[in-house]
């Protein structure tokens, strides 16, 4: 891919993709939530989709820098397709039907991303918010398929893989979504530590420079377009799973553009931080809506600007300020571990 | 820069790793001498204001009646679902397994109503719907009862007075959505079956309506009236557009179920909405002791008249304290339902009183025009009372 062949860099980026302990210690912990938090499943469930989710737009927006304000279209194509698969009774199973949904959304995001690539960032978020809209209007229109406003009543999921059955403490669902998400993470950073990953970082850094050292630039954009669309129709189609639901708004505006403010909380470029983001973002209005149900949109307003304003970065050496002096104690400084990507 | 080394993943995981820890501890409390309430309304975004009158009533309830019954205290948890059935389906879920909450209550639309019922059936829970009004809801779960009411009810009502009042035509105006299309089905059955004839049918999209093209078009079909469903909170722009498009002017009537004519918003639609002729179950100049002194220790609370919707949720918590007085303070949700069952009692909007087959709500609808009353403000005054009538929507299915 290179035009230099260098064995240094080579080494460098073989380095790069190997498991950090940091990570091992992340999914560890996303794995003991399952026996540490029995009682707050359900919002762990709405953290691993939403986390797949953003990981799914950090694919697109992080990577290759295609900006969209209407992701929430692959969204709603796998929760409707999961709902409907269920519903019809035409794929029980919800893993497959996970998948054939997660296809769905692929379709769609394929014949979808020649518009996309037309424009440039600003007309790409007009184009992808308008398809979002487009979509959702089809939802309503078309009532007597989507059930229109009231949503596709009746759904009822079979149990995962004929043997565990969802219960109403939301265990099997979690466990389920935890490990959808965990395998299309594992692929999802084969994927961004790949020629193809590399290529697709190039052409963010700079389009022209790409094109000119030989890479296909449109094609590979469609290429990573078409595998996010997927990962957001598997994630809209684990929403659906979870919760018997599908209704109008897994196509909304406010849908896309909360996702957009779980990147800017957990950071773009960087497949943690849609998972980090995600768990912030659900924990944080849901702590905050149960102390002030009325007024809570106000409070979460307040501390995305007070993020913003005193970047992250600031506040992550803050919080890390004793577990980092813990570990210099040891002789040995946390922070010296090597890093994952570069912003 | 791709090969730059950062600290950054270690530190955002530990950061990640922390707030998820520190947010997802939370302490149970639990006294056997309580019995919780979920109550599960929209707070936030465009159904709000539904959300706000319901917590209202029951605080003043609360308030006046004391927050003790049959020994047991009453503990009320507030949450948002901002109208969406997911997130009522996972609240109602969490204060069921989590808060161990022994009645849900609330809901907004008939969406999220939807989405609790078969957690009320599968945790033997009774769930008191205070607000949403589509027929088919309580037939949903075995422990579901109402205390607002279905649209048939209003509908059917408004269809025979119109028939009987010399309207010939009507062209319908309602929002595309379930109790819309009960009101419409309702309405057309009646006013059809006495002779009227629907000369235009027109269905708006629930969120963010423009009315206006819709409105052009009913200008333009010439009927007698016009048949309006929109929820509560949608009235008064329905009313402003009605106004800019010279409707008003035009003589063609507006009638409907009293939804658009809501007390929350009537007063600010201005001289238009004056002679508007609707069918609904409370008005707040409804004349009776009762009611005056609601509405006086509402607006003195809270500033402002009480709806329709505030009414939903003064009965729900009624019914559940009289329902608790009749258990003992039992409130497991076999007891609950069994006792809900057949109640009847004076409410602000008059008599009412529970179906024993349906468990839904038995109450009268009046028939009201929009008229200044002594203090120059807009009321819907009662004219006419048909009932008690039981749902429309279950009778005509059985």
């Amino acid at each position: 891919m290179t035009a230099i062949p260098h064995e240094a860099m080579g080494r460098q980026l073989v380095a790069a993709a190997r498991w950090r302990p940091a990570e091992w210690v992340f999914w560890l912990f996303a794995a003991a939530t399952v026996l540490l938090f029995p009682d707050r499943y359900l919002i762990l469930t709405e953290v691993a989709w939403l986390g797949l989710f953003a990981l799914s737009l950090d694919l697109i927006l992080g990577y290759a820098g295609i900006v969209s304000l209407g992701h929430a279209a692959f969204f709603g194509i796998g929760a409707y397709s999961a709902g409907l698969l269920a519903k019809h009774g035409l794929i029980n199973e919800p893993v497959l039907a996970l998948v054939v949904a997660g296809f769905a959304a692929a379709v769609v995001g394929f014949l979808t991303s020649f518009l996309v690539m037309r424009g440039s960032d600003l007309t790409r978020l007009m184009v992808t918010l308008a398809i979002a809209l487009v979509l959702r209007e089809l939802a309503n229109r078309f009532s007597d398929i989507t059930g229109g406003f009231d949503g596709l009543q009746g759904i009822t999921v079979a149990p995962v893989l004929g043997l565990f059955e969802f219960d109403l403490f939301g265990k099997v669902g979690y466990i389920y979504c935890l490990s959808v998400l965990f395998l299309l993470f594992v692929l999802a950073r084969r994927i961004v530590h790949s020629p193809f990953g590399l290529s697709l970082r190039a052409i963010r850094n700079n389009p022209l420079r790409a094109a000119a050292i030989g890479i296909p630039v449109n094609r590979r954009l469609i290429w990573i377009y078409t595998v996010a669309a997927f990962y957001a129709g598997v994630a809209g189609a684990l929403f659906t799973q979870s919760s018997a639901i599908a209704s109008l708004d897994v196509f909304a505006f406010d849908r896309s553009a909360d996702l957009m403010l779980v990147l800017v909380i957990g950071g773009t470029g960087y497949l943690y931080g849609g998972l980090i983001g995600a768990a912030i973002f659900k924990l944080l209005q849901q702590e905050v809506s149960s102390l002030t149900p009325q007024y809570w949109q106000f409070w979460i307003g307040l501390v995305l600007v007070v993020i913003v304003l005193l970047g992250r970065q600031r506040i992550e050496s803050a919080v890390t300020f004793v577990p980092r002096r813990i570990a210099r104690l040891f002789g040995k400084e946390i922070a010296a571990l090597p890093g994952g990507e570069a912003p | 820069m791709m090969f730059v080394r950062t600290p950054r993943l270690s530190r955002r995981l530990a950061l990640g790793s922390l707030i998820g820890a520190a947010a997802l501890v939370s302490v149970p409390a639990f006294a056997e001498d309580t019995v919780k309430i979920g109550l599960i309304v929209p707070m936030t975004g465009g159904q709000a204001s539904t959300g706000k009158q319901i917590d209202n009533a029951i605080k003043l309830y609360m308030q006046q009646n004391g927050d003790t019954v049959a020994g047991k205290k009453i503990e009320v948890i507030l949450k948002d679902d901002a109208a969406l059935p997911d997130n009522t389906k996972r609240l109602t879920q969490e204060l069921i397994v989590n808060d161990k909450v022994n009645v849900i209550a609330g809901f907004g639309v008939t969406p999220a109503a939807l989405a609790a019922a078969p957690l009320a059936t599968q945790a033997k829970v009774l769930e008191v719907v205070m607000a949403a009004g589509t027929s088919i809801i309580t037939e949903k779960s075995p422990y579901i009862t109402r205390t607002s009411f279905t649209l048939p009810q209003s509908s059917t009502v408004i269809a025979d007075w119109a028939v009987k009042n010399g309207i010939q035509t009507v062209a319908t105006l309602t929002s595309d959505y379930a109790p819309g299309n009960d009101a419409l089905a309702s309405f057309k059955e009646h006013f059809e079956g006495g002779g009227g004839k629907i000369v235009e049918e027109i269905k708006v999209p629930l969120a963010n309506p423009d009315f206006a093209p819709f409105l052009q078009r009913m200008k333009d079909a010439k009927p007698d009236a016009m048949f309006v469903f929109v929820p509560a909170g949608q009235g008064g722009n329905f009313m402003k557009q009605y106004v800019e498009r010279g409707l008003d002017k035009s003589g063609i009537k507006v009638i409907g179920p009293g939804d658009v004519m809501d007390d929350d918003l009537l007063n600010n639609m201005g001289e238009a909405a004056e002679g508007v002729v609707t069918a609904h179950i409370y008005s707040a100049a409804h004349p009776s002791q009762k009611n005056k002194d609601f509405v006086a220790a509402y607006q003195k609370a809270y500033g402002v008249r009480p709806g329709f919707m505030a009414v939903g949720g003064y009965d729900g918590i009624h019914l559940i304290y009289e329902a608790l007085k009749k258990t003992g303070g039992k409130a497991d949700g076999d007891s609950l339902i069994a006792a809900v069952k057949g109640m009847a009692w004076e409410s602000p909007r008059g008599p009412i009183s529970i179906d024993p087959e349906t468990r839904d709500i038995v109450q009268n609808v009046y028939i009201r025009k929009v008229q200044k009353g002594a203090d120059g403000q807009l009321y819907n005054v009662e004219f006419a009372t048909f009932g008690p009538i039981k749902d429309p929507g279950k009778a005509t299915k059985k």
